[in-house]
């Protein structure tokens, strides 16, 4: 190893993409056995800043040095080969494979017996127990690793990227599915890391956490780097300021609707999975916005995906119009006249190879059957073109592929198979993720138009801004606790960080 | 107070018995239902407990174990093999044309001389084993579904059989008169006499099963075989040669059909160009029951093995009670859908 002072440094790095510029000159340094904290809101440009270091993205403008030489990963095993190691938010283990050769994968270690190579099983059990020992960790290296929990599956990445001789290993949200002994765990390993001269790349919202374990801290917002700081030299207060306080106006669109009396009444529900939400009570008002607030992990998929039936239940009790239901399947929640548009639009939400039409008309099919049994077609396309006309939807017909729209075009799809249901009540789980800036402003009009007829909606995001911007109340979680309910009109990003981070 | 907390304790207890007795028949399922069989058909028929039977139904077993060998292998990175009765075949009339006795009439080659008998069982396999890395470069390299390549090489295969079976001078016509050495192969054995002796395809068929079991137990390449049917993206970004390795798989499995082809026929003392059809399915089946997983990554050799040698018992041990063969049908196929929907509670997800 030579001796540099920065083991990596990014210099100047700038990356567009068509309609918004993703990142703006950002610079990072970093020291070798030393923990460099990556933080900013979801978009600040965290993640993309990691994806030009791994060849993912080629930045259009600045440089890569690893260890004092210039360099340009094309793939993220090329990263991986020079030491750069990367453990992801989800990991990638091979299920029903013991540890040890979930460790070794690719450079199982053999041992020549004449013209034959065999695995060489003690010697690949010697070195996991050997490095596991060196790292602190417990694990029984011949179990299955679906059997391991999820922190266990997340030391065993570690223990591989130690083993491939990283030198600068990243941390994408580490904690986010841990629990506090967990990350105890976690940040001794990270100790015994930095003694070994490992850098690491920390990336995370957890304030605390990071005051805790870094030793330098970069905020980012919008693309652009607001600083880096000694972490010594930050408080709480000062990270929430520099991670947001930006311009608000003209980024929503005006909004008319007015909240009348309860439609959804929710007392005390735990969800009966280990480790969610539990005891939430809130009301939902006709012709509401609610928005519902927290960091990735606070449980607030889980809870929605709870009252619309798709998730089990352990106490607790939900009133529709002042009635107790009971909504046991998506299919009741729909019937009652629910709506729910989830979070994944490309895993539960889209239908990639079928059209416009037929994902449009998926969840309201059997309106359109005539009395022969066959699909009445001429209809359902009168009903799909009128949705088309009144969402805007960009297509060149309702005969096209969904897969070929934009992201914001195919969202605007899925909220009129929705919308055809008739739904009272619509909950949208971070309806605007992965979608440009122009086509957010689109979803925003929807849902303020919606809002305006009538309509309650419950909307989770993580982008604060945008929660401010559209709700009427805010609702915010931590840690699957209900932690505060703001008004909207009065409600500042401070203090939702505040609630969000309550039990952190 | 304390008597609570006894009983509290002893449903604990109870309970967690109970539910290592669930988990213990779920994990030994398919040896259960093997075991129930054996245990049924006896009891209805005690002399089907002989050695005489044992060896019928171990030499039934031999060339499916080979087939299943191959197949287990091409299951276990997530594909499947669809042409493996046909690759049978054509190995079944390749070494049974080059292996005629000099005498017999209808000799397909009647020029050529005797040859040693290990090469017409080399060219089957070779033959074979081409078919096998044609069937893995399509997957590999073109990233055809497996289902879909072999399904292919299926039809083609038998296409390329038949033309290689029906020429002159005599046409489609069963090849008949293998030599003496070649019907030994599949019919001779060691030992005394019928009984206490034990045929040579049988021990045939347990070399390659012990040799496969080290190939995926104790070598890298069978390791990577597990990680890339396990998680595909996990052994392409450590480094595992996953083209490579299914190029490996595919051809190591065609061997195997080349081997169990040329077994056919010696053991039936001729060939068709229909030898082999469907094996391919039984053979499926029999590692599925097994507990080889269709979608990737889990099984072992002595399941696979097992798996066939439970629906040997099931053909050979019904018909001995005199079973309708239709109602045998139905119970393979009810056996091939309980053992996997039983085997499959191991690895679904626990919520």
């Amino acid at each position: 190893m030579s001796d540099v002072e920065y083991v990596l440094e990014m210099n100047h790095i700038s990356k567009s993409f068509p309609g918004v510029k993703a990142l703006d000159d950002v610079s990072i340094k970093v020291r070798p056995g030393s923990v460099h904290a990556l933080m900013g809101e979801n978009g600040a440009g965290k993640s993309t800043l990691m994806k030009c270091l791994f060849g993912i993205y080629v930045p259009d403008e600045g440089e890569v040095q690893f260890d004092g030489k210039p360099v340009k990963f094309a793939t993220s095993r090329q990263a991986l080969d020079a030491g750069i190691s990367m453990i992801h938010q989800e990991l990638l283990p091979v299920p029903f494979r013991p540890v040890m050769e979930n460790l070794w994968l690719g450079r199982i270690p053999v041992k020549r017996y004449g013209p034959f190579k065999f695995v060489d099983n003690k010697k690949m059990l010697e070195e996991t127990k050997t490095l596991f020992a060196q790292l602190g960790m417990d694990i029984d290296p011949k179990i299955w690793v679906r059997n391991l929990s999820v922190s266990k599956i997340q030391s065993l990445e570690i223990a591989k990227a130690v083993s491939n001789n990283s030198r600068v290993i990243i941390m994408d949200e580490p904690t986010s599915s841990l629990t506090s002994n967990e990350v105890e765990q976690l940040f001794r390993i990270i100790n015994e890391l930095k003694k070994k001269g490992v850098a690491i790349i920390y990336i995370s919202h957890k304030m605390e956490e990071i005051l805790q374990i870094s030793d330098e801290v970069t905020i980012m917002r919008d693309g652009r780097q607001v600083g880096t700081y000694a972490a010594k030299d930050l408080t709480m207060a000062t990270i929430i300021s520099k991670m947001v306080g930006r311009d608000l106006t003209h980024r929503f669109p005006p909004r008319s609707n007015t909240p009348g009396d309860v439609i959804l009444k929710v007392s005390d529900l735990t969800s009966a999975e280990t480790k969610s939400f539990r005891d939430v009570s809130f009301d939902l008002h006709r012709g509401e916005i609610l928005g519902i607030g927290g960091l990735v992990g606070a449980k607030r998929t889980e809870l929605v995906e709870s009252i619309f039936g798709l998730r089990p239940i352990e106490s607790g009790s939900i009133e529709l119009n002042g009635k107790a239901v009971v909504i046991s399947s998506p299919e009741s929640a729909i019937t009652k006249r629910m709506a729910l548009l989830t979070e994944e639009r490309r895993a539960t939400g889209i239908v990639p190879m079928l059209s416009v039409l037929e994902n449009t008309i998926l969840a309201s099919l059997p309106r359109y059957i005539r009395r022969s049994g066959l699909i009445d077609e001429k209809r359902c396309s009168i009903d799909v073109d009128k949705s088309i006309d009144q969402l805007r939807v960009k297509t060149p017909s309702s005969k096209t592929r969904i897969k070929d729209l934009s992201g914001g075009n195919q969202q605007k799809v899925l909220f009129a198979r929705w919308l055809l249901t008739e739904p009272e009540i619509l909950i949208l789980d971070e309806p605007t993720r992965g979608i440009d800036v122009g086509a957010k402003y689109e979803i925003y009009t929807i849902i303020a138009d919606l809002a305006a007829k009538g309509k309650s909606i419950i909307m989770i995001s993580s982008e604060m801004p945008e929660l401010i911007g559209m709700s009427d109340r805010i609702m915010v979680m931590c840690d699957g606790r209900l932690t505060g309910i703001l008004d909207g009109k009065t409600a500042d990003q401070e203090t939702i960080m505040r609630l969000a981070t309550q039990f952190m | 107070m304390a008597e609570n907390k006894n009983t509290e304790d002893f449903q604990t207890r109870s309970m967690t018995r109970q539910k290592a007795i669930k988990d213990f028949s779920i994990k030994y399922a398919i040896y259960l239902v093997f075991l129930a069989l054996v245990v049924a058909i006896s009891i209805k028929a005690p002399a089907f407990l002989s050695l005489q039977n044992l060896r019928n139904i171990l030499s039934m077993s031999a060339t499916r174990i080979i087939i299943a060998m191959g197949i287990g292998g091409i299951l276990i990175t997530g594909g499947t093999d669809l042409s493996a009765g046909r690759q049978v075949g054509l190995a079944a009339v390749v070494s049974a044309s080059l292996l005629q006795f000099m005498s017999y009439p209808r000799r397909m080659y009647p020029n050529i001389p005797e040859l040693p008998i290990w090469i017409p069982i080399l060219i089957a396999i070779l033959a074979c084993a081409l078919l096998g890395l044609l069937n893995g470069m399509i997957v590999a390299y073109l990233k055809v579904p497996p289902f879909i390549a072999t399904l292919g090489m299926m039809v083609a295969a038998y296409g390329v059989t038949s033309i290689y079976f029906d020429r002159p001078p005599y046409g489609a016509q069963p090849i008949g008169g293998l030599r003496k050495d070649l019907t030994t192969l599949g019919s001779g054995y060691v030992g005394f006499d019928g009984t206490y002796s034990i045929p040579y395809i049988v021990i045939i068929a347990l070399v390659v099963a012990a040799i496969v079991w080290v190939i995926h137990n104790k070598t890298r390449f069978g390791k990577n075989i597990y990680a890339i049917g396990g998680n595909p993206d996990a052994a392409k970004v450590s480094g595992v040669p996953v083209q490579k390795s299914l190029l490996a798989v595919y051809t190591i499995a065609g061997a195997l059909y080349g081997l169990a082809g040329t077994l056919e026929a010696a053991r039936t003392g001729g060939a068709t160009n229909n030898y082999g059809n469907g094996y391919e399915l039984d053979a499926i089946a029999a590692c599925v029951v097994g507990g080889v997983s269709t979608s990737g990554g889990i099984g072992t050799v002595p399941g696979m093995v097992i798996g066939v040698l439970i629906f040997s018992i099931i053909s050979y041990g019904l018909t001995f009670i005199n079973m309708n063969p239709y109602w045998q049908q139905i119970i393979k196929g009810a056996i091939i859908i309980a053992a996997v929907a039983v085997d499959i509670r191991k690895y679904l997800a626990k919520r």
